[in-house]
């Protein structure tokens, strides 16, 4: 089967994220008519040191998270050493936990007044790092974020990986040399997958450098907005990051080699057992990792919610976790959906227009969600206002107004909008490596597109599939800032609930919510990663 | 493939359920006040007037955006908000309209309010400076402007220059000041620092009551909320400037939306959250203090004793904000 152009028909895919797209650049050339008098201060006062702080942060963040990330993604997929079964899954835990909470966490520990240094100035130790510093960003963002490279490089080496490890072996290459040349390489759509969402995560968050005070493109927009009363002018600084963002998504995408892999099949392969030492330094690094960026966060914010507890906690938590979960599996399986289809149309696709569609889709996720909310809200109040319009000129002057803001479908799409990234990124690795040989099987023997897809490529994809769902139902239940601008009247999530405690500093009251955020978030997670490795083992 | 779009496309219509429509007989809010300090007024509003109040609560900058949005076909009545920077890019915006009531000039002394009547305060947070107990005398202290003093090199500690409370009390130095003034006294502020800019009022008061610095400038509820948790807590306030200017003060507030549905309703809610049944709820939930001078402040920070305020009109404040964060990006206070 030859691959042909795109259809036009695939564009639909991603009007999601081209509308809210459209309006910011609206916006931004709307303001070019009159320049605001405030660019030139941006560029002598704000910009170069924004530029300079995202640049080292993006960097910083993105090596940490892919050293943590495939290093633990090889050791548990590879290897075999004492709690490894243990780690597969727990290593995945700090998805769950928000970065700013982790943010607080840790300058709550280590700063000044944190108990850390207080002990030790007790011992009579001076000098203890700054942690709202550079350093202290860029570990506490690796730590939150590393769990998506290890999520895909752990789906890799697990599959092909494996397999061409114990191949290179058995032609004479060392460990060492069979990982770096056999299974790194085959690995690599996926690592690019994972650093890329962590690059766009980064660029995006503002909650976590907001807390160390550390200045970056993202503040240099709130700041323009916010501070200088200027929409325009932020929203063509989210422009200029888009574009920046899209450019460098493109090149990535032209250089990485599109190779295809025939899809993993067979018995699963015999890990490596490691020896003595070895094996005590690869528990003690996984363990090093998970207490770091899971169970420290976690325990204090346990023992601040023991504290705030009687003050914070009602019945009406049960409707915050039920409203979050629903949001979340239903935002999480439309995000799935559409990667799947996405993904499908744009592999039999070739052309400048797939690639562009491919990265287009991505977009969303690099941009802070409330730049995305607003560009999205403006869509839709846009077509409110129409729709009014129009109902009016049929029924009279008298008719009230439609409001499609504050609709669930409306809140959906905006998730689709912010977070179809990190369910595509995983599903469009995953189709790379179903071998185009399958396809022509398939047809050759009448089957439909429909059962193409469901019945050969979807089994295929399922680890894919899951990894993206994971992905997007956490990330739906952490989002603060699309929830709270398109969410119906009164619909209180535990994100939101978070939101209304932080934003005037109760910050130990937040606690309790943000507890509930990081188990509701694990939860999902134990349970499908429970039914991916059963189907593995089956 | 066509099944599965037209599947999702039923899916996202029963999602989408009733358009939300507002009902006559109710008043829709959209505050950046936060839930828990808002939702027992309006229950007590409804309880009082019988008029039912939906509302929404998010940052102001997406609020105001989503009221430019809608434009006409706004639902919303009433926009509450934190800081008169706030309220005057709202009134900029012309996102607010001009309310003649009586009761509200009765009620809300004249700085506090827009003098073209689009807004009014409902609660007055100071912005003061508070000192370690342990390690200052009082007597040292005089204003906000001598903390730029050599005398305090590395004894300050601020909260970030982001934070739109700082850039409301810079404006309105710049007000009382100029502008070559106010940026030497900004970057006296700079020099003298312990500790790089901290993220929240909290960590500024946390780090005074450590030992990292001597003294700082806060929201006046914040440390009210930790000595409540802590009553020991080594840190006090100290109002400056009261042979001068006084305290720099800063306003929650509301006013009726330019295209409100039912403005009169909005007024109705406006006017009641500004009498003296609300007002001791209004200020109280917070530790702020009331807006209507008749109304006493929760015991607590009555302890603290009267200051003078400075009664410069609160819009000022959103005037000279821009202005008031380019002064200190060029200061290097972050």
């Amino acid at each position: 089967m030859s691959r042909r152009r795109l259809p036009w028909s695939a564009w639909w895919f991603v009007l999601p994220v081209v509308l809210p797209l459209a309006a910011i650049f609206a916006s931004a050339l709307r303001a070019l008519a009159t320049p605001p008098e405030i660019w030139p201060h941006l560029l002598d006062y704000v910009l170069p040191q924004a530029a300079l702080n995202t640049f080292w942060l993006v960097a910083g963040v993105a090596l940490l998270a892919a050293l943590l990330g495939i290093t633990l993604g090889a050791l548990v997929a590879l290897t075999e050493f004492p709690g490894r079964r243990w780690f597969e899954w727990s290593l995945l835990l700090p998805l769950a936990a928000p970065g700013y909470v982790l943010a607080f966490v840790y300058i709550g520990l280590l700063d000044f007044a944190g108990p850390v240094q207080a002990m030790l100035r007790a011992t009579g130790i001076h000098g203890f790092p700054e942690i709202r510093s550079r350093g202290g960003v860029i570990l506490v963002l690796g730590l939150t974020l590393y769990p998506y490279v290890y999520l895909l490089a752990r789906e890799a080496f697990r599959g092909q990986g494996a397999r061409a490890m114990e191949a290179a072996r058995s032609l004479g290459m060392s460990w060492r040399e069979a990982f770096l040349h056999a299974a790194l390489p085959l690995a690599r759509p996926w690592i690019a997958g994972g650093v890329g969402l962590v690059v766009m995560e980064t660029l995006a968050d503002f909650g976590t450098v907001a807390a160390f005070n550390y200045d970056t493109f993202t503040t240099a927009i709130y700041k323009t907005w916010f501070a200088l009363f200027s929409f325009d002018g932020a929203m063509q600084l989210a422009a200029v990051l888009v574009t920046v963002v899209l450019v460098l998504a493109v090149l990535e995408q032209r250089r990485r080699l599109r190779r295809r892999f025939v899809a993993a099949t067979g018995a699963q392969v015999k890990r490596t057992r490691l020896g003595g030492g070895k094996a005590l330094a690869a528990t003690l690094l996984c363990g090093l990792v998970l207490a770091a960026a899971f169970i420290l966060p976690l325990l204090q914010l346990i023992a601040w919610s023991v504290q705030s507890f009687a003050a914070e906690f009602s019945a009406n938590y049960l409707g915050y976790l039920g409203r979050s979960l629903l949001l979340a599996a239903s935002g999480a399986l439309l995000i799935v959906a559409l990667a799947v289809l996405l993904g499908y149309a744009l592999r039999n696709a070739r052309g400048w227009q797939a690639q562009l569609l491919s990265r287009l889709a991505s977009l969303g996720y690099a941009l802070p969600g409330p730049v995305i909310a607003v560009g999205l809200f403006a869509v839709v109040a846009m077509a409110s206002n129409g729709l009014t319009a129009g109902w009016r000129m049929l029924a009279g002057e008298e008719a009230s107004a439609f409001h499609l803001q504050g609709t669930l479908a409306v809140l959906l799409i905006a998730y689709l909008a912010r977070f179809l990234a990190v369910g595509f990124n995983p599903v469009e690795s995953a189709f790379g490596r179903i071998g185009r040989n399958l396809d022509e099987a398939a047809r050759s023997l009448g089957a439909t597109s429909a059962e193409l897809l469901a019945r050969v490529h979807l089994p295929l994809l399922r680890g894919g599939v899951l990894t993206g769902a994971i992905l997007a139902f956490v990330d739906v239940l952490k989002d603060m800032p699309i929830t709270l601008m398109l969410r119906p009247y009164g619909w209180e999530t535990l994100a939101t609930r978070v939101f209304e405690l932080t934003s005037e500093g109760e910050y130990a009251r937040a606690a309790l919510p943000a507890v509930a955020i990081v188990l509701a978030g694990m939860l999902p997670v134990l349970m499908l990663i429970r039914s991916l490795n059963a189907a593995r083992n089956r | 493939m066509k099944a599965a779009f037209r599947f999702a496309v039923v899916l996202l219509g029963l999602l989408a359920g009733a358009p939300a429509l507002a009902a006559p007989g109710e008043v829709v809010v959209y505050s950046s006040r936060n839930e828990h300090l808002i939702k027992p007024l309006f229950e007590r509003f409804t309880a009082d007037t019988g008029i039912k109040v939906r509302y929404v609560t998010d940052k102001e900058g997406p609020l105001m955006q989503r009221l430019r949005a809608e434009g006409a076909n706004t639902p919303a009545d009433v926009l509450l908000t934190v800081d008169a920077g706030n309220l005057w890019a709202a009134s900029e915006m012309g996102l607010l309209q001009a309310t003649d009531s009586e009761v509200l000039e009765n009620n809300v002394p004249a700085h506090l309010r827009d003098p073209e009547n689009r807004w009014f305060g409902l609660s007055v947070r100071a912005r003061t400076i508070v000192y370690n107990r342990e390690k200052v005398d009082p007597a040292a202290l005089s204003g906000y402007a001598a903390l730029a003093e050599p005398e305090w090199r590395g004894r300050l500690c601020l909260r970030t220059s982001k934070k739109v409370y700082n850039q409301s009390l810079v404006a309105m130095l710049l007000a009382e000041h100029g502008e070559a003034r106010t940026e030497e006294i900004v970057r006296g502020w700079v020099r003298n620092l312990a500790a790089p800019p901290f993220a929240s009022d909290n960590e500024v008061l946390s780090a005074i009551a450590a030992g990292q610095c001597d003294v700082g400038i806060v929201n006046t509820y914040y440390l009210g909320r930790m000595l409540r948790a802590t009553p020991e807590l080594p840190v006090t306030v100290f109002w400056p400037d009261q042979d001068g200017s006084g305290v720099h003060v800063n306003v929650s507030g509301a006013g009726v939306t330019k295209h409100a549905p039912n403005p009169e309703l909005g007024r109705r809610l406006i006017e009641w959250l500004s009498s003296a049944e609300a007002q001791e709820m209004f200020a109280g939930l917070n530790l702020e203090y009331p807006a209507n001078p008749e109304v006493p402040a929760d015991p607590l920070i009555a302890a603290w004793g009267e200051f003078k305020p400075n009664v410069i009109n609160v819009s000022n404040a959103g005037r000279l904000q821009a202005k008031a964060v380019m002064l200190m990006d060029r200061s290097g206070y972050r």
